[in-house]
Formats: structure tokens, C-alpha cells, sequence
């Protein structure tokens, strides 16, 4: 397989359009949990049941397709080599819960990869859809609409008093999970992102690493999503969210120009240092590769480099990461092994862009 | 530092393990982690669990003076009749086995929903097409009666009295649609 096929297939089509404000913001993304009224939750549920579930999904969406996003494809989590779950996950096409059951978990994808739809993770029903930079309306308008269309099939379990009843009592109500990722350099770099998560967090938002929970802000990438299911309208937990992501682009905007002002030279020293080490290193660690990676994306927002498509950022983040590595080299790698994988596949990367 | 179990790869994953009083350090290697269960793939279910599980635990404040788990006997009782799920277990795991222990575990639910959903315990939001029955009528109701409130109080009665015509025939629509379900 050459680079380029694989770089096709390494990032999600939906990813190389650009969305409002994707000089900050990278992805929206809407979650919604849904279970069967009739049968146990997948963390109780007999295999029985929850093969008869993933069945019906199966033959559910090659009898009918839901608008745009036809050919969805059935991806059962035990026909998948570690590896290749790995890359789901690193896709995001999956979450990490999912990748880790197998027997009677799947994953339904639409062709442009926007859409998943995971059957028997923690709850039978686990609808993502993304949208790429700021466009959580849209996701949400989305995701309500496929939620429809799959609620003429199915008895979802629902209640007068706690709304959407999910395997854990952090989803009930809405089952919502709004969430969307942000590159903030500029406030990671003053610190101002520290103090700031505080007063977030009161809002009853969370900030967290790209993996989501307990995970670092790798590469300054930061998801900011909604903590709160209960209570609260689908709508309102998008508009909290949109004011306070609004903030959070104006703050890094600003603290981007700030840094311009106050110390241009230093901030394009660094910029190009960084783009130096992707070009020439032999070796690079996953941390280093993030952080050089956010310092060029930093430095193409700003004007400073000029001939890098951003989207080949977004392909380099997804593709130096272990699963992707090791699907590419078609071997199991020691870590050494993947740093220089890592450092040899973005050198390869960044002169292809420059050849064409 | 090399990993203390395989003693190939570098450690990666730092722990401090207390027992008994005895603190113990362990650097391992992720893949070592992961193998002997210090992680998994989604750690960050292993520590919401086990926060939510503590949640449940402190469920009334007289179990802070209690010196035996005696307070839980009433709550071990509780099973769910359809999953079988018990209110003990689904305290250890912090998470449902069907639909049916909402309503099984409904009277200890709202401190812990309080808790988790910054003191709300109600859904305020879709209501899905059929599994929603009359909810959307009931909603449209609790609308118009704080719209009559509203009107009143600004005293425009004529619309009020539009709206409070509106309230009697979503009203009977309602009682008709719960004669007929009888």
C-alpha cells in the first residue's frame, strides 16, 4: 500500500472540510445514548440478547438508509485485530469501551465516517456524529434527526421523570454528550487555560485531554463537553456550551495576538524549531510529535507558514499515534521502534506535501 | 527507569499502592500496566466507577455514624424484578442492569442524581415520538398554564382567556387519552 493510499484512508473524509472557526476549533461532536425499552442493558444482557440486538441493527440498515448517510457499514468488534480497534479508536470512530468488549459489539459507520453508530457498548445505543470545526447546532440537528429515524424502529427506554434511561446515571435525562475539540496554544502556553477551567467547570462543563477522561492535553488539544444530562433541554446544554467555547476563541485569539506583539520573534523561533525537528528528526517520541505538531499548526494560523494544508496536521496527529504506526508497518512495534516509525513517516509526509 | 515487571521497556506508569499502612511503589511499563490490571484501555471508566460507587455509598447521612454497614440492609433487600440487578450491586458498579431499576431504586435515586447532575433530578429535554406518550401534551399544558399566569398578572385578559380555553381542550384531549388507555 503506498503513503498516499494510506493516507486516504487514515483520516475521515469529513475531516478535510473546514468548519467556521477551525483556526480553534477542530471538531463538534454529539453523542447520544439510547437503550431498548424491553431488554437488559449490555452490562447485564445474556449473549443471546445481545446478539438478538445487534441483528436487528444489522438487518435494520441494509433494509433502509437513513437520508445522506446511506451504506453504513457493520463493523463487528470481534472480527477486529487489536490493532486495527486500536485505529478506530484512534479515529475516534469507536470509543475505547467499545474496542476493549468484543463478543457482540459493533460499530455501524457511514461511508463519510461522520456518522457511528456503536450497538451494545455500555448502553445498546450509542449515536456520535461529528461535524468538523465550530458547528454543534448542526451536530445536534443531525443527531436528533437520525435519533428519530431510529426511534420509528425502536422502543427506547424512556421515562416521564429521568428522560432516557442509560446504563449509568451520569447519561440519564438527555443522554447528551455535546462535546467539541479545541487547539489552544496561546492559553496553554500563558497558563491561562489553568485558571479558567475552574469557572468552566461550574457551568457544569468539563475540560479535558483529547482521550477524554483523566487524559493530558496532548498537543494543546483540549475537548470541552457537557457534564450535565439531567435537567437541562438538549438545546441549552448546546447553547452553554456554544457561549463558553464562543469565550474560549476570543481568549485564545487574543492571547495569540498578545504573544505576537510581546514576543513575535520568539514565538516564530519556536514555530520553526518545531517545524525543523518534524522535518529532520530520526527519532520522536508521541509527547515531542504532538507538541511540534500544535507549535506548526499554531505557526500556519498565524501566517508564519504558509504551505502546509492544515488537514495534513489533522492525518499526522491521528497517523504517529501506536495503533496507526503499527497498522502501517503491519507489525507489533516496541515503542523505540514506533518513534522512529513516528519521526520517518512525518519526514515522508512533509516532503510529499512540499513535491506537490 | 526500566519497568519493574518485564524489565525491557521503560516505565511509563508510576503507582503508589498503600496496604495495611504499607506503601509500596511500582513503576511498570503501559504494557505491563495493562497486563497485570493497573490500567485499561478505558481507565477513565475504573476511576468514574469508582467515584460513582462512592456516591452511592454515602447515601444518608446517618451512615457516617454507623460504625457497621447494618444501614445497608434495607437497601441489599432491593432487586430489580425484571434484571435482578440488587441496589448492593448496582452501588459496587455504579451502573443499571435494565430500564426497570430506575422505578426499582427510584426513592434513592434522586440524592445521587443531585449529586451527579449539579442538583437536578428531572428531564427537561426530548421526548421521544411514541415511548413519550401524552409527555408532549403534558409539557404544551405546563406552558400555557405559566403563559395564563403571566397574562393574568399583566392583566391582558382577553388572550388569557384564549390561552385558558386552549388549557380545557388540551386538558380533556389528556383525560380521553387516559380513559382510553384504561
Amino acid at each position: 500500500m503506498s503513503l498516499q493510499q494510506f493516507m486516504n484512508e487514515a483520516i475521515s473524509p469529513w475531516m478535510k472540510q473546514e468548519g467556521p472557526d477551525s483556526d480553534i476549533v477542530m471538531s463538534s461532536r454529539i453523542r447520544l445514548a439510547r437503550n431498548f425499552s424491553q431488554h437488559p442493558f449490555p452490562t447485564v444482557a445474556s449473549e443471546e440478547t445481545l446478539e438478538k440486538i445487534l441483528e436487528f441493527f444489522n438487518e435494520e440498515f441494509k433494509r433502509q438508509s437513513f437520508r445522506d448517510y446511506d451504506n453504513f457499514e457493520l463493523v463487528k468488534m470481534k472480527e477486529l485485530q487489536p490493532v486495527e480497534k486500536r485505529v478506530l479508536v484512534e479515529k475516534h470512530l469507536i470509543s475505547p469501551h467499545l474496542a476493549e468488549k468484543s463478543d457482540q459489539s459493533a460499530t455501524l459507520i457511514s461511508q463519510n465516517e461522520q456518522v457511528s453508530v456503536m450497538v451494545n457498548e455500555e448502553d445498546h445505543i450509542r449515536i456520535q456524529l461529528y461535524f468538523p470545526g465550530f458547528q454543534l447546532d448542526r451536530a445536534l440537528e443531525q443527531a436528533s434527526q437520525l435519533d428519530d429515524w431510529l426511534e420509528e424502529k425502536i422502543d427506547y427506554a424512556f421515562d416521564e421523570k429521568r428522560g432516557y434511561l442509560t446504563a449509568c446515571p451520569t447519561n440519564v435525562g438527555t443522554g447528551m454528550r455535546a462535546s467539541v475539540m479545541m487547539h489552544l496554544p496561546a492559553l496553554s502556553m500563558t497558563q491561562q487555560i489553568n485558571r479558567m477551567t475552574p469557572a468552566i467547570n461550574q457551568l457544569g462543563l468539563v475540560v479535558r485531554g483529547i482521550y477524554g477522561e483523566g487524559s493530558e492535553a496532548v498537543g494543546n488539544i483540549y475537548q470541552i463537553s457537557n457534564q450535565i444530562t439531567l435537567g437541562k433541554s438538549e438545546q441549552d446544554i448546546v447553547e452553554d456550551l456554544h457561549s463558553v467555547v464562543k469565550q474560549l476563541i476570543d481568549q485564545e485569539r487574543k492571547a495569540r495576538d498578545a504573544l505576537m506583539n510581546r514576543s513575535g520573534i520568539q514565538l516564530e523561533d519556536r514555530i520553526f524549531r518545531s517545524y525543523g525537528v518534524l522535518k529532520h528528526s530520526r527519532i520522536i517520541e508521541s509527547k515531542e510529535a504532538a507538541k511540534c505538531l500544535s507549535d506548526l499548526r499554531l505557526g500556519i494560523d498565524l501566517g508564519f507558514i504558509d504551505h502546509i494544508p492544515k488537514t495534513i496536521l489533522n492525518e499526522l496527529m491521528i497517523l504517529t499515534q501506536p495503533g496507526f504506526l503499527q497498522q502501517y508497518a503491519k507489525t507489533t512495534l516496541s515503542p523505540d521502534e514506533r518513534d522512529i516509525r513516528r519521526a520517518s513517516l512525518i519526514r515522508e509526509r512533509l516532503q510529499l506535501e512540499n513535491e506537490e | 527507569m526500566e519497568c519493574q515487571n518485564c524489565h525491557q521497556r521503560q516505565a511509563t506508569v508510576h503507582l503508589t499502592q498503600v496496604i495495611n499502612g504499607q506503601k509500596t511503589e511500582i513503576h511498570v511499563c503501559e504494557q505491563c500496566a495493562k497486563d497485570k490490571g493497573y490500567m485499561s484501555y478505558g481507565e477513565e471508566n475504573f476511576t468514574l466507577n469508582d467515584l460513582l460507587s462512592g456516591l452511592f455509598h454515602t447515601e444518608s447521612p446517618s451512615t457516617f455514624s454507623n460504625k457497621s454497614t447494618q444501614p445497608y440492609k434495607k437497601s441489599t433487600q432491593l432487586k430489580c424484578p425484571t434484571c435482578g440487578l440488587t441496589y448492593q450491586e448496582f452501588a459496587r458498579t455504579g451502573k443499571f442492569g435494565c430500564a426497570t431499576c430506575y422505578q426499582t431504586f427510584d426513592e434513592k435515586l434522586n440524592p445521587i442524581l443531585r449529586r451527579v447532575h449539579s442538583g437536578n433530578t428531572t428531564h427537561d429535554g426530548k421526548i421521544p415520538k411514541r415511548e413519550g406518550g401524552n409527555l408532549h401534551m403534558k409539557r404544551e399544558l405546563d406552558d400555557y398554564k405559566s403563559k395564563l399566569r403571566q397574562l393574568i398578572e399583566q392583566e391582558e385578559f382577553e388572550e388569557a382567556a384564549k390561552v385558558r380555553d386552549k388549557i380545557k381542550s388540551l386538558q380533556s384531549q389528556l383525560h380521553e387519552g387516559e380513559d382510553g388507555e384504561q
